[in-house]
């Protein structure tokens, strides 16, 4: 066993898309291959395990996805998505490189959703896991055992050494072999959103007020090292994609079910009862975004979307009941608001509130600031409701510079010849802001595959 | 609280799968859930929508040790189980349920007791006499027939109120062209389409994906199926040609009932092992004994049917006649109290999605 671990062509860290992508590619150009996966084996997978679409290229209509979706489509929108921050050469890599991926997750024993049974939104730009991330992790795994992978769970990978534009060696906290030399090691250990230091280092006292939607095992110990030994870094240190979810959810891995949806149905406040944002502002998938980041910057974090049982009934089910009382008042004492606070709040509120004057008017109330500008019902029908929300952070943006090889950047120039990265580890050259649906997923696949194939490369070399 | 339970339970993961949905491909429990809220009625519904196939079990984040200990096959199973006990006539035969094992004893049992008297009988009064070859002399017709007739009428009624009480909970407000409905779904019934699980097979036994158990209930369907085939051809040969059992080797009665015989004990034996080998942890322990043992029960009626094929010239023939009747018996007894009453229940989901799926695209 020590043998087969120490003398290895290829050793993949991380256990999500990224590290099983690059993991396959390598087995299949005929490299033996390490895969070590920090989390246990029934929590395996990072965060790769909540996600549920990703954003693929197409030329023609598939059955599962309609019309077509140009690369040239795909990398304007990222630019603008980005604001032209994205690194043209690997955008352009990432971009072609989607258009094969459909058929390789097939080819891989991957299932992906028919549009055929008219139970997904209608889109020409992502396509859906069957049952999501965690069917595509138990396949890969499946394929990657099936290849002759061998496969580490709880085995943390820590302590590289870089020196002369090498990776030397890196230690794996298991107690049967420490120190490793593989010929080649393709980082997919992810971001650092999982950890607590990291975030408060760059937020300060706010950190403590995140909830982390993901694994907790994606801390970015790895990178951190990596940045220190000279590694290149790219992105913001302090960026991090941050969702609106119920405050009361678990501290780590409550995934997608979390985020509070009916924020459109009611008025949000913060914790000495004001509003700050205008609730209907925003219509598109991006507001849950909008909302995570505006409540880091709140007080405490936090903030409490009030509805009465009309805006109840309209919002979309949630996870946890909300907190009820049958008026504002009691209400606000139950969420340690000063009840006059609120109703100040409200008043104001209620008397900015303007009906549809012409079929097609929304609900508006407009002379406040801010104004609600869509669906300002009054709060009027008892029993009021409240949710409270939190920041849920997703992923960290900063990264690894990477070339259009993935081979990872020093920052005195130069790259090192034998270290490789794939995923959320590097992906802060493609977003070092912003974010397109079902991006994550394949920048994983499609930059995980060409690490593979370029360790794979460099070790028959 | 045992009763409400399972109700409780299925309704707190059915909350968190109407906003999660990243299984609705699999099957229709997710996106009629998504639509309705978990009313009691609705759960029933779902409960046997669901064909536990298991896709949702491997593919869900939150399956235990998560936090939020999402199991839906376990819970729904439960569920079914549940369902049985409540609508189940006599009130009595929740015990039969709820001890399936014991159930299949007692039912072999008086089986057996039940042949040997109708036996006695036949012999003391020498009923047998105008037929005096092959089975009929060992047991007269009328009283073979009677044996099986009697539990058969029975367990008609006890199902028809059983599925009946279900139907009246889960249909449609306002149930139109029914008849149609039920002509649309039964392609669906027969091909057990929904048991490719979103194109991909079931979860039979781990996280792979297989076809094992949707061939099994094809091979036991025809298995089934056969062996009518093979009673009613014998009838015929009996009443309408004059000729007596037991029959030739290359006789229709012989053919279907040797097929019939040995596919039942194939798909029974596949289950049981399916059962008994596959991961425990989607399942729910007290249906799984209601599989088992009505596995268990077919097993027992297909192999003494096929020892009677064999041995039918034999000495043995009185003995292996006795058995397989007796176990015939068992079965048509235990029918509204078995693992049998699944195929009414899932019918009868699978006509309800016809009916309201229909409704609403008439709109
Ligand atoms: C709720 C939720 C929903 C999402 N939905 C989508 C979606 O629909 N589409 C999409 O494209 N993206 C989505 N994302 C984002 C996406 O899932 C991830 O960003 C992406 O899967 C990351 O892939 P990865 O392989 O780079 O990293 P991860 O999947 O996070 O994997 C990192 C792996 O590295 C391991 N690891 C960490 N450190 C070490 C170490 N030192 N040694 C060994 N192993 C280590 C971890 O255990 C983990 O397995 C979602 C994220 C969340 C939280
Ligand atoms: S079973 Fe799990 S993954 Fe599937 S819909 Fe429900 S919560 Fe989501
Ligand atoms: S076990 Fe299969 S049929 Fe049952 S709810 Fe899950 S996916 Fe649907």
């Amino acid at each position: 066993m020590r043998r087969q671990c120490t003398d290895i062509d290829v050793l993949v860290i991380g256990g999500g898309a990224a590290a099983l992508a690059a993991a396959i590619e390598a087995r299949r150009i005929g490299c033996s291959v390490l895969l070590a996966e920090r989390a246990p084996c029934h929590l395996r997978g990072g965060n790769t395990r909540h996600a549920r679409n990703l954003r693929l290229a197409h030329l023609a209509p598939t059955p599962f996805s309609p019309g077509a979706y140009p690369p040239a489509t795909f990398w304007s929108e990222l630019q603008r998505a980005t604001q032209n921050t994205a690194d043209p050469l690997l955008g352009q890599r990432l971009v072609e490189g989607s258009l094969a991926i459909a058929d390789w997750l097939q080819g891989a024993g991957v299932p992906l959703q028919p549009i055929a049974g008219h139970r997904l939104p209608e889109s020409q730009r992502t396509v859906f896991l069957l049952g999501g991330g965690k069917t595509l992790v138990q396949r890969l795994y499946a394929h990657a055992k099936h290849l002759g992978i061998e496969i580490r769970y709880e085995t943390e990978v820590t302590d590289p050494l870089l020196t002369g534009g090498r990776l030397l060696e890196v230690c794996c906290r298991k107690a049967e072999y420490k120190q490793l030399r593989p010929r080649a090691v393709i980082a997919c250990c992810g971001g650092a959103q999982a950890n607590r230091a990291w975030l408060a280092r760059h937020w300060g006292e706010a950190a403590d007020g995140f909830i982390n939607r993901g694994s907790p095992w994606v801390t970015g110990e790895f990178l951190a090292a990596l940045l220190e030994q000279g590694a290149q870094a790219v992105g913001d240190p302090r960026g991090a994609y941050l969702v609106a979810v119920d405050g009361r959810s678990p501290a780590d891995d409550g995934g997608i079910v979390t985020r509070i949806r009916g924020i459109p149905e009611g008025i949000v406040v913060d914790q000495e009862g004001r509003r700050r944002e205008d609730e209907g502002g925003d219509t598109a998938s991006t507001r849950y975004a909008l909302w995570g980041r505006r409540l880091a910057d709140w007080p405490r974090q936090i903030g409490y979307l009030l509805l009465d049982a009309r805006g109840l009934r309209a919002a979309p089910p949630a996870l946890y009941p909300p907190i009820s009382a049958a008026t504002l008042g009691e209400l606000a004492i139950q969420l340690g608001i000063d009840p006059e606070a609120l109703r100040l709040t409200l008043d104001a509120y209620h008397a900015a509130i303007r009906p549809p004057r012409a079929p097609g008017d929304d609900w508006q109330a407009l002379g406040l600031l801010p104004p609600k500008t869509r669906r300002a019902y009054p709060l009027v029908e008892p029993p009021f409701h409240a949710y409270p929300l939190r920041p849920g952070i997703t992923f960290t943006a900063q990264g690894l510079a990477v070339g259009p090889d993935t081979r990872v950047r020093l920052a005195n120039g130069g790259v090192v010849e034998n270290l490789f990265a794939a995923g959320m580890i590097m992906a802060p050259n493609l977003i070092p802001q912003g974010y397109l649906s079902g991006l994550a997923l394949t920048i994983g696949l499609v930059f995980g595959r060409i690490a593979g194939s370029e360790a794979a490369r460099y070790v028959r070399c | 609280m045992s009763v409400a339970k399972p109700f409780s339970e299925a309704q707190r993961m059915l909350r968190i799968c109407a906003i999660c949905n990243y299984c609705n491909g699999f099957c229709p429990v997710f996106e009629v859930n998504v639509h309705h809220p978990p009313t009691a009625a609705t759960l029933a519904h779902l409960a046997h929508l669901c064909h536990g196939c298991r896709n949702c079990f491997y593919a869900c984040q939150y399956a235990p040790p998560h936090v939020f200990a999402v199991n839906l096959p376990r819970a729904l199973a439960e569920l079914r189980h549940q369902v049985y006990l409540d609508r189940v006539w006599p009130p009595a035969g929740r015990w039969l349920l709820d001890y399936p094992f014991a159930a299949l004893l007692l039912a072999l049992t008086s089986g057996w007791l039940l042949v040997l008297l109708a036996i006695l009988v036949g012999t003391a009064f020498d009923l047998g006499a105008p037929m005096q070859t092959g089975f009929y002399r060992v047991l007269p017709w009328g009283l073979m027939s009677l044996i099986g007739a009697l539990p058969l009428a029975w367990s008609g009624l006890a199902l028809a109120i059983q599925w009946g009480r279900h139907w009246r909970s889960i249909r449609p407000p306002q149930a139109r062209g029914l008849m149609r409905a039920w002509w649309r779904t039964l392609p669906a019934i027969l091909s057990l389409s929904h048991l490719s699980g979103g194109g991909v097979g079931c979860n039979d036994r781990d996280a792979g994906f297989s076809q094992a158990r949707r061939r099994l209930h094809q091979a036991l369907f025809a298995g089934l199926a056969f062996c009518l085939a093979a009673t009613l051809t014998a009838a015929l040969y009996h009443h309408a040609l004059g000729l007596s059992a037991p029959y030739p080797v290359l006789s229709l009665p012989v053919f279907f009932g040797t097929a019939g015989g040995v596919l039942v004990c194939a798909a029974t034996l596949g289950f049981s092992w399916l059962g008994l080998t596959g991961d425990p942890e989607p399942r729910a322990p007290r249906a799984s004994h209601l599989d088992l043992a009505f596995a268990a029960l077919l097993l027992i009626v297909a192999a003494s049917g096929l020892a009677l094929l064999l041995g039918r010239a034999s000495a043995w023939m009185p003995g292996l006649l006795a058995i397989h009747l007796s176990s015939v018996w068992a079965l048509f007894a235990l029918l509204p109290y078995s693992k049998f009453l699944h195929a009414g229940y899932r019918a009868l989901a699978l006509l309800q999605e016809s009916l309201t799926e229909h409704e609403t695209r008439g709109d």
